[in-house]
């Protein structure tokens, strides 16, 4: 079949609606695990029913999402194989390597370990059953990690060389992988947005429930803590973005030129907050900017000289031979603006709720409320918010939950395509990483094949998610309060019925 | 033995590991049509598997990782090659652990019903597929001299690649109902020791015949003792069967398992994957394989790692040791 389409179009289709979609669940199923843990700790510390009543609410919520973050996961395994074999032929020595840790050292913890948490609320002590989720949440942050170094050296290889005669990259110190410093950053980056995802996710739900009232109890404390890791995952996401900001604009000029819509290298380099630009003669025709604030977070000084695209791609031309080097502009501009204005906007609300929903601290008595009250919204010192108003924050509030989720794809979508032309930066171009035994009528069948299975199964999981929120945390039975002391569970009782059954 | 003979035969583990797992958490799915009479039934066989299946599916993450970190030339040729294939299978294994998790979450009949349908599909078709996948690897396939897979889908469909997958799928229906009668209690139990007789003797047939066809076809001494270790290691788990032995007969269908697989790379070593149309093109464990410090840095982590899974997975199977029936199977809240 021919399409008329460059052989690398449809599996870049393929490859960023497969990895969007299975980074939708990835950032929730790394918090939660973590929050979920942390709730259950407190349950297990000072035995407060409200800790055990949101453990199993979240918990349920978790094991929602992780299953189709597990399940795209397999994809991800196999699709480099299926649709970019020279990619893997060139790169496989080095990128299989964590690919491969992550499996041995991060996927079977993960998987293991949440199956004794589903299955063994009665069948584990209760310090053995926490201890379970805390594993699985490590395996989550491993997982991160490996699969962030191999994302780390397509951005910047290093700790390679080339054989020619094998035609391929080989690793040569797999440590300088590990610990570059894209990788750290990108893992830094990556996952304080994850936490901040989470919160957002449990802001958002705590306060569709506070609004109505319902389950304050439960829904109060899941409030306090999503803000919480809103506010603190948030200023870290804002620091180590700065920070990967500067990794990039130092190791590829070209993506943070782009993100800029930056043409020309300029001294000091003002940051754009909207521009409209022509690609084919390489100017903006609208731009509306800060001066000197590009310098600053490129370099930390507001006068510096930053390269402008229209220069990168003139050196990368004498580097690498005649050829485009600019990635698509728009998208890498965009998306730069929207993943840091989705993020930030999440951010903001956290801190406007924190403040606002405050219990003590500058807050006159007779606005601070019992253990089950919904709080009072409080701007100003003496007087709570209008009915009005409070509508309109928890309804704000119960929005937040998508933006990091927006946040996060477009960052992927931005770091990604900001790197094309390249597969690995500098070393192998896209178009020479697909697979050429593979048709383009295979890649379209397997490109429609999994469109559709994930539009169903998002549908089917959203209408699930939904369900259990609305229902709130369950009520406790007596099972719940009286942990089994025995790992088994209790054997004597032999018809007793498990505590959780699929 | 160099560091790619040893990534070979660490390559060949993981493989079995998974066919020896997630072989019988196919054959309860496939279980769920042929031996549960009701829904409580079946969700008794789908809770027999329910805390592990998940852990047992990562050996197959493994084994496609680490085949990418020690053989990139092997991992791009296969799933390249075996793409349509390989699509089902991972549709299947996406709509089944979805399944798994969601069947329970709503009450209603036909919600539960589709679900319970997937289950049954998406375990018989990749039961199947491996099968097919392995007949070809073995037997080779269209390589041309770029390392490329240049057949078609009908190449890939041939009477021993599907005589294969009548094997796996046979032999992890058997494994599946063993497992079954170890893990459950009351009629059920019974039942699956009846089945698994009868699917016993339909495994004893096929299998025997692609063993056999395989031996003759690329044998040599090593694989055929892995052969007579295969065959009565079935015909044992099948008198343990009949003797009500169930832990035995689990374990030596189990041997199997391991010992089939066992033939299979030892009759496809030092090959990877062979050319049929020019021996010289054949993927090999040379020619396929990363370098030495890539291997080394591997062998490192699976040496480590592998212990250390079998030891937790062992664990959990050890946790969740008592037998479940209908009784055990609460009226789930909605």
């Amino acid at each position: 079949m021919n399409l008329a389409l460059a052989p690398e179009t449809l599996a870049r289709w393929q490859f960023g609606i497969t990895t969007v979609y299975h980074f939708l669940f990835v950032p929730l199923t790394i918090s939660l695990a973590a929050l979920t843990a942390g709730l259950q700790t407190a349950w297990v510390r000072t035995e407060k029913e409200k800790y055990l009543r949101a453990t199993k609410f979240w918990g349920k919520l978790f094991l929602i999402n992780i299953a189709m973050g597990v399940v795209t996961g397999i994809v991800q395994e196999f699709q480099f194989g299926m649709n970019w074999s020279d990619y893997s032929r060139f790169v496989g020595d080095i990128f299989g390597a964590p690919l491969a840790f992550e499996a041995l050292i991060a996927f079977f913890f993960e998987s293991t370990f949440i199956g004794l948490w589903i299955f063994g609320w009665d069948k584990l002590p209760k310090k053995i059953h926490l201890a379970c989720i805390w594993m699985v949440s490590i395996g989550t942050i491993l997982s991160a990690y490996f699969i962030l170094a191999a994302n780390s050296w397509m951005q910047h290889p290093v700790g390679y060389r080339i054989d020619k005669a094998k035609g391929r990259a080989e690793l040569t110190d797999f440590w300088a992988v590990l610990t570059q410093n894209t990788a750290l950053t990108q893992a830094f980056h990556t996952l304080s947005a994850a936490f901040l995802t989470g919160g957002a996710f449990m802001v958002g739900i705590a306060a569709y429930h506070l609004a109505r009232k319902k389950h304050v109890g439960a829904m109060k404390t899941s409030l306090r803590l999503g803000l919480i890791t809103v506010v603190i995952a948030g200023l870290l996401t804002a620091i180590s973005g700065d920070t990967l900001g500067k990794v990039m604009f130092k190791q590829q000029p070209m993506k943070m030129a782009a993100a800029e819509a930056l043409w020309d290298g300029q001294k000091p380099a003002p940051f754009s907050i909207f521009a409209y630009g022509n690609v084919e003669k390489g100017h903006n025709t609208v731009a509306i900017e800060i001066p000197g604030l590009l310098s600053f977070l490129a370099d930390d000084s507001f006068s510096s000289y930053v390269p402008g695209i229209n220069d990168v791609n003139k050196a990368e031309q004498q580097k690498f031979g005649p050829g485009d080097y600019r990635p698509n502009i728009p998208v890498t501009f965009w998306g730069f603006r929207w993943m840091i204005g989705f993020g930030m906007a999440s951010f903001a609300i956290g801190l406007a709720g924190l403040w606002l929903t405050r219990k003590k601290f500058l807050l006159p008595q007779h606005l601070r409320v019992g253990e089950d009250e919904v709080p009072h919204l409080v701007l100003f010192k003496n007087k709570a918010l209008s009915p009005q108003l409070t509508t309109w924050f928890w309804r704000i509030a119960v929005w937040t939950l998508a933006f990091p989720l927006i946040a996060n794809s477009w960052g992927w979508i931005f770091t990604e395509m900001g790197r094309q032309p390249w597969a690995v930066y500098g070393v192998l171009q896209t178009r020479q990483a697909v697979s050429p035994g593979v048709s383009q009528g295979e890649v379209l069948t397997s490109m429609a094949v999994f469109t559709a299975l994930y539009a169903i199964l998002a549908v089917v999981e959203v209408k699930l998610l939904v369900k259990y929120v609305k229902a709130g945390p369950p009520e406790l039975t007596e099972a719940d309060l009286n942990p089994p002391t025995k790992i088994g569970g209790d054997l004597r009782d032999a018809d007793k019925p498990m505590a959780f059954s699929y | 033995m160099e560091l790619h003979d040893v990534w070979f035969v660490l390559i060949a583990v993981l493989w079995t590991g998974y066919f020896f797992l997630e072989g019988f958490d196919f054959g309860v799915g496939v279980l769920t049509k042929l031996l549960a009479r009701n829904r409580p039934e079946k969700r008794v066989l789908i809770n027999t598997i329910g805390p592990v299946w998940d852990g047992n599916e990562v050996w197959l993450l493994s084994a496609g990782g680490a085949t990418f970190a020690a053989f990139p030339e092997w991992y791009a040729t296969l799933f390249s090659g075996f793409y349509l294939p390989l699509l089902v299978i991972l549709v299947c294994l996406i709509v089944r652990g979805v399944a798994f998790e969601y069947r329970a979450k709503r009450p209603e009949e036909k919600w539960q019903r589709n679900w319970e349908t997937a289950i049954f599909w998406c375990s018989l078709l990749p039961a199947f597929l491996w099968g097919v996948a392995f007949g070809n690897i073995v037997h080779g396939v269209k390589i041309d001299k770029n390392l490329e897979y240049v057949g078609g889908l009908g190449d890939l469909l041939h009477p021993y690649a599907l005589l294969g997958g009548l094997v796996t799928l046979t032999l992890f229906t058997f494994h599946g109902a063993v497992f079954t009668a170890l893990k459950t209690v009351g009629d059920i139990r019974e039942r699956a020791r009846r089945l698994a007789l009868r699917v016993g003797l339909v495994t004893a047939v096929v299998a025997l015949a692609f063993l056999l066809w395989t031996q003759a076809d690329t044998g040599n001494g090593r694989s055929l003792v892995a052969l007579v270790v295969a065959v009565a290691a079935l015909v044992a788990a099948l008198a343990a069967n009949q003797l009500g032995r169930e832990g035995w007969s689990f374990a030596l269908s189990g041997v199997t398992i391991v010992a089939a697989v066992a033939m299979l790379f030892l009759s496809l070593f030092p090959n990877v994957m062979p050319s049929t149309l020019d021996p010289s093109w054949s993927l090999t464990v040379t020619n396929a394989s990363s370098s030495p410090y890539t291997l080394k840095i591997m062998t490192w982590c699976a040496g480590i790692a592998t212990p250390i899974v079998l030891l937790y997975q062992g664990w959990t199977y050890w946790v969740f040791r008592k037998r479940i029936g209908t009784q055990h199977i609460a009226e789930a809240a909605h």
